[in-house]
């Protein structure tokens, strides 16, 4: 028996099955979740995924926060089930107070989409084991509310223990995917909580796990492969 | 019949775009001497029936958890007459 991930879909998810593929080809059984079905059928993990959950309407994630899924998800989240965000995901995460800080729209007012270079600062999560801090990788990033924003207070905290999970890289031409892409304070693209089971990031590492698409690497890959080798070996 | 007002403003430390945008703008309509523009979001709601302390406690509750992200966002709820409701 191989780990089971859950995928929730939303109403406005758009990288469900693309992350249901990444969990596959990492070697799970990916598990889809209704974001109306309180039950998550008993899977090890839980991803929440990328897109525009219920229009994005009041705030990025705001609306999806009070789905019966949630409920259930916070619940477990906070015993200790692993759950990655990936950039709806992660604003979600944030509206549900399970990561601190907020998101808020990228600072110069513009939807962006490309291969974004970043720095793997903690290798220990639940969802980062199988990269070694100070790792330079690149993954696609695609977002209009990508500003991490947190009080100095938390910022401080975060940087201290250790918490901050990827930073965008800022030395090297923005063609090259270089340089902070929305305003995020401290180039924060990712954190962790204090538990390190629950990751949210912007970037999408479900797009970059095949060498024939998206950046021809496959740097996002070992989100998953850390998440089984944790279920398998735990 | 009475209509509740919820008024949502980022926090003065977080940065506005968007308001910077509008700021930006204001020169090139022929607008001088504003030096600042930032900008929020108002919620009209409709209450039915009497709007008394325990109403307001509800609403203040709901602003609170659900239209403002007070991570980010400060808000204020005051009540508002409607014409009809009138006395």
């Amino acid at each position: 028996m191989t780990a089971r991930i859950g995928v929730v879909t939303f109403p406005g998810s758009l990288d469900d099955r693309d992350t249901q593929r990444a969990i596959r080809l990492a070697g799970a059984e990916p598990v889809a979740l209704w974001h109306k079905d309180k039950d998550l059928k008993q899977v090890d993990a839980v991803v929440l995924c990328g897109g525009f959950s219920y229009g994005d309407y009041l705030r990025a994630g705001a609306i999806a926060r009070f789905s019966p899924v949630m409920d259930t998800l916070v619940d477990q989240a906070k015993a200790g089930l692993p759950v990655l965000g990936i950039c709806n995901g992660f604003q979600i995460l944030t509206e549900a107070h399970l990561l601190p800080g907020a998101m808020l729209g990228n600072d110069h007012l513009h939807f962006i989409c490309r291969d974004q270079k970043l720095r793997v600062e903690n290798a220990e999560t639940a969802w980062t084991s199988d990269y070694t801090a100070g790792q330079e990788i690149s993954i696609p990033l695609k977002n209009m509310d990508g500003r991490y924003v947190a009080d100095a207070y938390t910022l401080d905290k975060l940087e201290a223990e250790g918490r901050v999970a990827f930073r965008y890289l800022t030395r090297g031409e923005a063609a090259e995917g270089y340089g902070n892409p929305n305003g995020s304070l401290n180039d924060i693209a990712g954190i962790t909580n204090d538990a390190g089971n629950v990751v949210g990031l912007m970037p999408h590492p479900e797009h970059a796990t095949e060498p024939l698409i998206g950046t021809g690497r496959t740097d996002g890959l070992p989100f998953f492969t850390s998440i089984l080798k944790k279920l398998v070996t735990a | 019949m009475a209509r509740v007002v919820v008024d949502v403003m980022l926090k003065p430390e977080i940065l506005d775009p968007q308001g910077q945008a509008v700021q930006r703008a204001l020169p090139r309509l022929g607008f001088e001497g504003i030096s600042d523009v930032r900008q929020g979001k108002r919620f009209e709601l409709e209450v039915d029936g009497p709007v008394d302390d325990a109403a307001l406690a509800r609403i203040h509750d709901l602003a609170e958890s659900f239209l403002a992200n007070t991570v980010i966002e400060d808000f204020t709820v005051k009540v508002e007459e409607v014409a009809e409701a009138a006395k």
